[in-house]
């Protein structure tokens, strides 16, 4: 390869950035660490005020940081191989997501496959049900626990049915917002983008609502390991639509502001790529969880 | 396996403005988006880490020198197992592994930087804080974490102390540090390398880590899920690892080792990299079968994600489950037998010569195919149900982790230390470091295998008269091997002075690899554009 064709790969020089993003993510540790303590038992302290002023110098921390890279993209500075360091990033980022809802996902099957079944005697274990709770009988969804809290099924029909047509017509819409970005066709781009970005809020509202009627009918967190795999899955996966949600809108204000061309829309693409694996999640959620 | 055209005329005959830029002072290192003092940050960071580790270590084989309570209360012991291993694991060898492969993999595959530079220095700072978070969680009311580095439900749920909460969240930035510095390591690997850098003429140290990088990604979250889980089971009434709500305490145990046994390779494939550049080296030839190193290390990330269940064969699983995973944790050895013949073939009719990495290295084989070995026995279902939980256990892996992986980083720094600093290190001193680590070492792990064998456990403050002998011995090659590193510290200071004669470019008569034509010391910026590899 001839040398002159090579562009230059930016290296940026330094940047405060990094080091603001550690200390936010200390005080969010301690402040995390401390609440969680103060808040289950009488104990008092700043952990909730510490977990704020993380979260803000994160907010500071992200703004700052992507107003920078924004410049250096506007400028033309990222070569293409850039680019693709980018997109190769996300990529893995993303996967490491889909590895911490695995874990999640096999707590479910174990629970459900093996710890139940053989806390009502199936495989070699009747006398672990003889001994420990001989009463208890094995089912799924697990409604009464071995120690006998009881909580309610949740049903896939209603809510969890239309939310699941919401989040793949939303997939949908932000596929036809990235064509009308290819095809810079901008007013296409614009509608399908707030379209995507409404039926996000309107998942979260029902999702909300959802919870409220969980609790209402007896499912709560701690009613044992059917209501906990339900609401930490359910729980992480509202999360991840949040943040989601809150990266189309950040994209959609860049667009007004008239960012981003056919070619070069690598924070476009990271931010549908995203809303896609949320998507996904919620489908193997769906069936996994409300249906199966 | 490379070589390049024209590279020094890239470094020497460019004049960019960064390059006599080197900014100074504190915020230097606060701000910095180099490679090279980003790995310098790790590994010092991993330095001072390996002797406050090391110190608690001193704390456990002080109380152990005889039998009885003398020194500590059981609780603070527990806390200093706990502690020692949570350092050691995560704040020690993984950041040296990444200080490493920070200075390194640029440099070997002909990159200007790291392909991320910014969230580079991001992943290094999170450390000197997550282990803040961790070390000050000692001195709270009721202690520190003391429920061992694995942190086995209900030990961590029912029957830990308060600071559980501050342990997992400070759990929860390591992983966040780990998996941003792994997408930077395998997006490095797959985007930056120089024209002509084909994979299969990639540096295995740049092969492991890129596999190395593989297993981080995928199984850090999993270790951050199961931290969740515990914080959400001790404090929000979840029941994930109690049978009352239906939950296991075994379910904690499969997913912390479907994390744990990649960990442990995660562990060990940089230093299997090492070895590979070191090897070749001072035998003057060729690496043999580079091609069956390549897929001897895919070979062994791909299974170490089904064996994770033989760190668990005595909690009652069904047999067919460990007849499975016993067969599975021996196909380990093949891939692993392949390295350790390649090794000894390279060696074999070689030139040789015996400078000090070489010395390193060449105990890294022994003593690291000891604690293999010794790993292949606990791997026999049966043989394990005597050996689990006993100093057997502590014995082999330590045999792997320490004559192991900290041996291949020692090796490593020696390797490479005139590359960084241009200067030769104080050979008197590294020799000293050698024979006196390596001597004590053996004293202090051999003979925990016989202790072990006889029965005594693991994580216990006070044990039966009948092992007092032996554990006297193990106590003295212990305080002997944490002393011997203080003389690597003072021969790491001098380094950093920059004291001692310059270096060649090449260093090392026989070292290969474009991080071998770059001038010594390796400038600020190296490769602004990519030199052609043939």
């Amino acid at each position: 390869m001839a040398q002159q064709e090579y562009q230059k790969y930016y290296v940026p020089e330094q940047s405060i950035w990094p080091i603001v993003g550690a200390v936010a993510l200390f005080l969010i540790a301690v402040g995390a660490g401390n609440y969680t303590i103060e808040a289950t038992s009488d104990k008092e302290g700043f952990g909730f005020y510490t977990l704020m002023a993380g979260l803000v110098v994160l907010l500071v921390m992200l703004v700052g940081w992507f107003k920078n890279q924004i410049d250096e993209s506007m400028s033309g500075l990222y070569s293409d191989q850039l680019s693709r360091s980018y997109r190769q990033g996300m990529a893995w980022f993303i996967f490491s997501e889909v590895m911490f809802f695995v874990a999640f996902f096999g707590a479910l099957f174990y629970a459900r496959n093996i710890s139940v079944e053989w806390l009502g005697g199936a495989s070699n274990n009747a006398m672990t049900n003889a001994v420990l709770w001989p009463d208890f009988v094995a089912t799924w969804p697990l409604l009464v626990t071995p120690g006998g809290e009881t909580s309610t099924q949740m049903g896939w029909y209603g809510l969890p049915a239309i939310n699941t047509l919401i989040l793949v017509v939303s997939s949908v819409t932000l596929h036809f917002a990235h064509v009308g970005l290819e095809e810079n066709k901008r007013t296409q781009l614009n509608v399908m983008l707030l379209v995507t970005i409404l039926l996000g809020c309107i998942f979260l509202g029902l999702q909300a609502y959802e919870y409220i009627h969980a609790y209402n009918i007896g499912l709560t967190l701690d009613s044992g390991v059917y209501g906990n795999t339900f609401f930490l899955l359910t729980g992480f996966h509202g999360l991840h639509v949040t943040l989601g949600t809150i990266i189309l809108i950040v994209l959609y204000f860049r667009i007004l502001k008239g960012h981003f061309t056919p070619k070069e829309h690598f924070a476009f693409q990271a931010g549908s790529w995203y809303w896609h694996f949320v998507d996904v999640v919620w489908l193997a959620l769906f069936v996994l969880v409300y249906i199966i | 396996m490379t070589s390049a055209t024209d590279t020094t005329a890239h470094v020497d005959g460019e004049h960019h403005d960064d390059h006599h830029h080197i900014p100074k002072g504190l915020t230097r290192w606060l701000f910095t988006t180099n490679h090279k003092d980003i790995g310098t940050l790790y590994l010092w960071f991993a330095f001072i880490m390996f002797l406050v580790g090391g110190a608690m270590a001193m704390v456990i084989r002080a109380e152990l020198f005889q039998p009885g309570l003398q020194i500590v209360e059981p609780n603070f012991f527990n806390q200093m197992t706990t502690v020692h291993g949570l350092i050691m694991v995560f704040g020690a060898v993984m950041p040296a592994f990444t200080g490493l492969a920070n200075w390194l993999v640029p440099m070997m595959i002909g990159a200007p930087d790291m392909a991320l530079p910014r969230m580079n220095n991001w992943s290094f700072w999170i450390l000197p804080f997550a282990f803040l978070i961790l070390l000050s969680s000692l001195f709270m009311e009721g202690g520190g974490p003391a429920f061992g580095w694995t942190f086995y439900a209900p030990l961590s749920t029912t029957y830990s102390g308060d600071s559980t909460a501050l342990f997992v969240f400070s759990v929860h930035i390591m992983g966040i540090s780990s998996i941003m510095g792994a997408i930077n390591v395998i997006v490095t690997i797959f985007n930056m390398r120089a024209p002509g850098m084909t994979y299969m003429k990639m540096p295995l140290f740049v092969w492991t880590w890129l596999i190395t990088a593989f297993l981080l990604i995928a199984v850090m979250p999993v270790l951050a899920a199961a931290v969740t889980m515990v914080l959400t089971d001790k404090f929000f009434g979840t029941s994930f690892f109690d049978a009352a709500g239906g939950g296991d305490p075994v379910l904690f145990q499969h997913i912390f080792w479907f994390f744990g046994h990649p960990e442990v390779y995660i562990m060990i494939l940089p230093a299997f990299g090492i070895i590979s550049q070191i090897v070749p080296t001072f035998s003057r030839k060729k690496l043999f079968g580079y091609a069956s190193m390549v897929y001897a290390t895919a070979s062994i990330a791909l299974l170490s994600f089904v064996v994770w269940a033989h760190h668990m064969f005595t909690t009652g699983m069904p047999v067919a489950a460990e007849m499975f995973f016993m067969i599975a944790t021996m196909l380990i050895s093949v891939p692993t037998g392949v390295k350790v013949f390649n090794w000894v073939a390279t060696m074999w009719r070689g030139s040789l010569s015996f400078e000090i990495p070489m010395m390193f290295a060449i105990a890294f084989i022994v003593l690291f195919t000891i604690g293999g070995l010794s790993g292949l026995m606990l791997a026999i279902t049966p043989v394990d149900f005597q050996y689990h939980d006993t100093y057997f256990v502590v014995a082999h892996f330590h045999y792997v982790l320490v004559t192991g992986a900290v041996f291949s980083i020692m090796a490593a720094v020696y390797y490479w230390l005139p590359k960084w600093t241009g200067k030769m290190f104080d050979i008197t001193l590294a020799k000293w470091h050698f024979w006196c680590s390596l001597i004590s070492v053996n004293v202090l792990f051999f003979p925990m295998h016989f202790v072990g064998l006889a029965g005594m456990p693991r994580r216990i403050p006070d044990y039966a008269l009948q092992f007092a002998d032996f554990n006297k011995w193990i106590s003295v090659g212990g305080f002997a091997f944490g002393l011997s590193q203080l003389i690597f510290l003072a021969l790491l200071i001098k380094a950093c002075r920059h004291q001692g004669e310059s270096v060649s470019d090449q260093v090392w008569d026989g070292a290969e690899g474009l991080e071998w034509e770059i001038p010594s010391p390796a400038p600020y910026h190296t490769f602004d554009t990519p030199p052609v590899v043939k």
